[in-house]
């Protein structure tokens, strides 16, 4: 009656060696790389081409390498030492990026898994590591959604002053009041028409009639559902500027995720350049182009303290104070790209930049309307505002290829570029959880925690075999396999460990080990009760399995409440608690019982089983 | 081996009320050091700047702190962290100050004094609004084990028991945050996990207790409440015991080579992994019995059949 069936058995069978294979990757540690991946949005990445680029720069510098792996988005090489990986770092960088100012392909340091190419291509890898156990920095950013509505509402005002232009509208002043933009009228004919005119054109906008004084006038607000549009649109194209940021560092594997409505997270691995990094990404700069306006008198009057309507007073880098339109002509969204290099003719840095089709349009009729007048790139950072540069406009620009020269050094005109290329973000952000570890206290936390779990088991398995014998074997013999699943589910899922993780993989263990005891005491008792060894085998597995169940599932629910509500360490604890409890019912029922079953399910008269000394009352 | 050679029930319930004031007692002296004292948050919750460095040779506190006073952090906190040689650096978040550049200025100020150099191995910086937000989520993520657990045994058992298994729990997770609050050690989110991992384990001791209860209640008959409850305890103490040691065994080996960061965690868990035997055994039980368990609440299934017929 201890007898599996065949199906059963090889059930248990098959589970655990794809538990070893799923496993051992984790085995064979690390071996460096150099990767090379593509540095920019519009450089997409030909895996072969590029392979064979990697090897003949290599050849070529007289370097061996350990093999070339390509998937879809980089080519990695691995190397013997890291003498040899940062050789060829070097070398593939100079083939790559012939230009160190402007590189095109991000190439950089990484550790590969040395497991055998087998067991990578059936996606078994080593388990995914959270930053601290490699060390790096994690970054929560926190993205400005009134911001990002504010600045719609900006470009809106402009677009209706056009439209209304356009149309032959006349009004009596436009201008965002709040979170909404304020259109005045002189008599209510005017009114409609305009009503009519804006809904035509725009239906992200409610408008709603009103009067002020004298004035009639118009509020128009963004829609709900366009305001989430927008807030939604910012988030993606700030994720979108941050991986370009982000490119610029040459990390291996970033992550870069959306994490709630308003919220991103960021996680360099390996970056000890802290500083550099948060530099990068700290630049929560927007950029704008308005108009300079200098009407004759208007900027004294401005340093007197008296600013007129429609403008605002600005700084330029060198000192200068110049007075710019409020007026946006044109923001970060409509640039594509941006590069330093030199003027064609004064051999000047310049900067050059290249404008999408709307953005083209709108700097043709600008340029064409305002030669020999002055237009100010503005950096916004932090709601503080900085004229990069204002140059004059020489003549009328079509075509969306703008170039920006003069008084400009070539380090200043890679910094410009670098903060236009990267796309200016959408929205404002700003830090608000930071957290590095160094590589060292990585290394020592992943000791410190390999060495908890190993300890502890070692204690609970000569404890275990010393009280309940051959039983106890078996019971270490599935906490083990518990833990080879646990692992190996790990791997699989690439789920990240972390130290609190591999806490939980030990308390996991540790908790684990109740099931069995459970069953072994159970067995103790029927035996106790006068039960024949058979019998009190199968009944005390029986007996025993409710209470696991039930016992499970409490521990199950905790897990998961763990698991819903926990962000950052306690989401790293919670994955593995939760997954250690699943993993923990099948060995401790299935796996024990098939071992115990193999042990003594054939033997027909058995007399006593080893489960240490059954003491009975009155003997 | 056998550790438990126990020849009759041990009669735990004649002593069931000493049980509850004890436990009453440390409760409210829980309570009283959490009004009291309150927690020692970690930057996780309070937000703020958490640096840790370490120095090749020990360094001398004063002048740190004299350094980053001269930077306009007089609130820093500079305290020794495990060896003389790493330095553990607290500072509190301020309005209208770049906190995300907190750590690189402190950095400045050390690398300024001369002497042993700093390495930076840890940097924690948390936001204000993330801190309430953290704390905010511990409070649903206890709601929901809570409410969860007591809906499961509800189901699987009797209200009574649902409520009971609660109660006594929650007393240890009091427990655990009295000695949190007492000996002011620092209240970090691994604490909080293994909080509430600790729920869900002493609840699993309670239901084993009430599932040796219900199955007493079903087969042995002629024995009164108490014996019950006496008969059940008795024949899973050894496990209890046996198990618990284990999971201590093991939660001991982290306290041991986890170093700092597992530390807490691993304190909180021993703490718990004690007063949890101790509630589940000798709270949960006696709560039943003051609830009115009874046989008929087993039976009421062939109750409610039998009267059909009638």
């Amino acid at each position: 009656m201890n007898r599996y069936p065949l199906w059963k058995n090889l059930l248990i069978g098959i589970v655990l060696l794809w538990g070893l294979i799923y496993t051992l990757p984790n085995f064979y540690g690390e071996v460096p790389a150099v990767q090379v991946s593509s540095g920019k949005a519009t450089l997409k990445l030909d895996a072969t081409a590029t392979m064979a680029r990697v090897e003949e720069s290599l050849k070529a510098a007289g370097i061996a390498h350990d093999g070339l792996f390509a998937d879809l988005t980089s080519v990695r090489a691995r190397f013997r030492d890291t003498d040899t990986q940062l050789k060829a770092k070097d070398a593939i960088e100079k083939t790559f990026n012939p230009d160190a100012a402007d590189p095109s392909y991000v190439v950089a340091l990484n550790l590969l898994s040395a497991s055998p190419q087998w067991l990578t291509s059936i996606h078994a890898l080593p388990m995914y590591l959270g930053l601290d156990l490699r060390g790096g920095v994690h970054f929560l950013l926190q993205v400005d959604m009134k911001g990002a509505v504010t600045k719609r509402l900006d470009a809106t005002a402009g677009d209706l002053r056009t439209l209304l232009r356009d149309k032959n509208v006349r009004h009596a002043g436009i201008g965002r009041e709040g979170a909404a933009v304020v259109i005045k009228f002189r008599d209510t004919e005017t009114q409609a028409r305009a009503r009519s005119v804006i809904s035509a054109a725009n239906n992200d906008l409610q408008l709603v009639e009103g009067q002020d004084g004298a004035d009639y006038k118009l509020t128009a607000s963004l829609t709900p559902l366009a305001q989430k549009t927008i807030q939604e649109f910012a988030i993606r194209q700030n994720i979108s500027t941050l991986h370009n940021r982000i490119n610029e560092l040459g990390v291996a594997e970033p992550v870069i995720q959306q994490q709630g409505l308003d919220r991103i997270v960021v996680q360099l691995p390996g970056v000890q350049d802290v500083a550099k990094a948060k530099d990068i990404l700290g630049r929560t700069a927007t950029l704008e182009i308005r108009l300079v306006d200098d009407t004759p008198g208007g900027l004294e009057a401005a340093l007197q303290g008296n600013v007129p309507p429609g403008t605002e007073l600005y700084t330029e880098r060198g000192g200068n104070p110049l007075l710019v339109k409020k007026q946006v002509v044109l923001t970060g969204e409509r640039l594509t790209d941006a590069q330093p290099g030199f003027d064609g003719q004064t051999h000047e840095a310049a900067v050059h930049l290249t404008l999408d089709s709307a953005g083209a349009r709108i700097f043709k009729d600008i340029t064409r309307e305002n030669i020999n007048k002055r237009m100010a790139i503005l950096l916004i950072e932090k709601g503080k505002g900085e004229v990069v540069t204002a140059p004059v406009i020489r003549a009328e620009i079509g075509g969306g290829r703008v170039q920006i020269s003069g008084r400009m050094t070539s380090e200043e005109a890679t910094d410009t570029a670098l903060l236009l290329r990267a796309g200016s973000l959408a929205a404002p952000m700003e830090i608000i959880e930071e957290r590095t570890i160094g590589p060292s206290l990585g290394a020592e936390n992943i000791s410190k925690g390999f060495h908890s779990t190993l300890w502890g088991f070692v204690a609970i398995a000569i404890f275990m075999c010393a009280y309940y014998m051959l039983f106890g074997l078996v019971s270490v013999l599935a906490l083990a396999s518990n833990l080879l699943l646990l692992v190996a589910l790990l791997s699989l899922l690439q789920a990240t460990l972390t130290l609190p993780g591999i806490a939980a993989i030990a308390l996991t263990l540790g908790m684990a080990i109740d099931a069995n005891v459970l069953i072994n005491e159970r067995i103790r008792e029927e035996l106790r009760n006068g039960s024949t060894p058979q019998a009190a085998i199968h009944a005390g597995y029986d007996r025993a399995f409710d209470t696991i169940l039930d016992s499970n599932v409490t521990t199950l629910i905790a897990g998961i409440a763990l698991l819903v509500f926990g962000s950052g360490p306690v989401r790293g604890f919670a994955v593995v608690h939760c997954l250690g409890i699943l993993t923990s019912m099948f060995s401790a029922i299935l796996v024990s019982r098939g071992l115990v079953n193999m042990i003594y399910g054939k033997k027909r008269k058995l007399e006593k089983l080893a489960i240490g000394q059954v003491w009975k009352p009155g003997i | 081996m056998e550790f438990f050679k126990i020849r009759k029930d041990i009669p735990f319930m004649k002593h069931a009320l000493v049980f509850n004031v004890i436990s009453l007692i440390t409760f409210l002296l829980a309570v009283f050091f959490l009004a009291t004292k309150g927690l020692h948050f970690s930057v996780e919750f309070t937000g703020g700047t958490l640096m840790e460095v370490s120095y090749a040779e020990p360094p001398a506190l004063e002048k740190l702190r004299d350094a980053l006073g001269k930077e306009g952090y007089q609130d820093a906190q500079v305290q020794n962290f495990g060896s003389s040689r790493d330095v553990l650096i607290r500072l509190p978040n301020r309005s209208g100050d770049e906190t995300a550049k907190v750590s690189e200025k402190v950095m400045a100020s050390l690398a300024a004094i001369d002497g042993p150099k700093a390495e930076l191995r840890r940097v924690e910086f948390v936001g204000p609004q993330v801190g309430k937000e953290l704390a905010s989520d511990g409070a649903m993520a206890l709601l929901l084990v809570i409410g969860g657990i007591v809906l499961y045994l509800a189901m699987r058992f009797e209200w009574r028991f649902a409520v009971s298994a609660i109660i006594a729990n929650l007393h240890d997770v009091i427990i655990i945050l009295g000695f949190f609050a007492l000996f002011q050690w620092e209240f970090s989110l691994p604490v909080l996990a293994a909080t509430l991992a600790v729920l869900g384990y002493s609840v699993n001791e309670s239901v084993v207790v009430f599932d040796r209860v219900r199955e007493t209640f079903k087969k042995k008959r002629g024995l009164t409440t108490p014996q019950v409850l006496d008969h059940a305890i008795t024949s899973t103490i050894s496990r209890t015991i046996i198990t618990h040691g284990s999971t201590q065994m093991m939660v001991l080996s982290m306290l041991l080579f986890g170093g700092e960061t597992l530390y807490y965690f691993s304190l909180a868990l021993t703490i718990g992994i004690c007063f949890g035997i101790y509630s589940s055994v000798l709270v949960a039980s006696p709560l039943v019995m003051w609830l009115g368990v009874s046989r008929e609440q087993f039976m009421q299934v062939k109750k409610e059949k039998q009267e059909a017929v009638v």
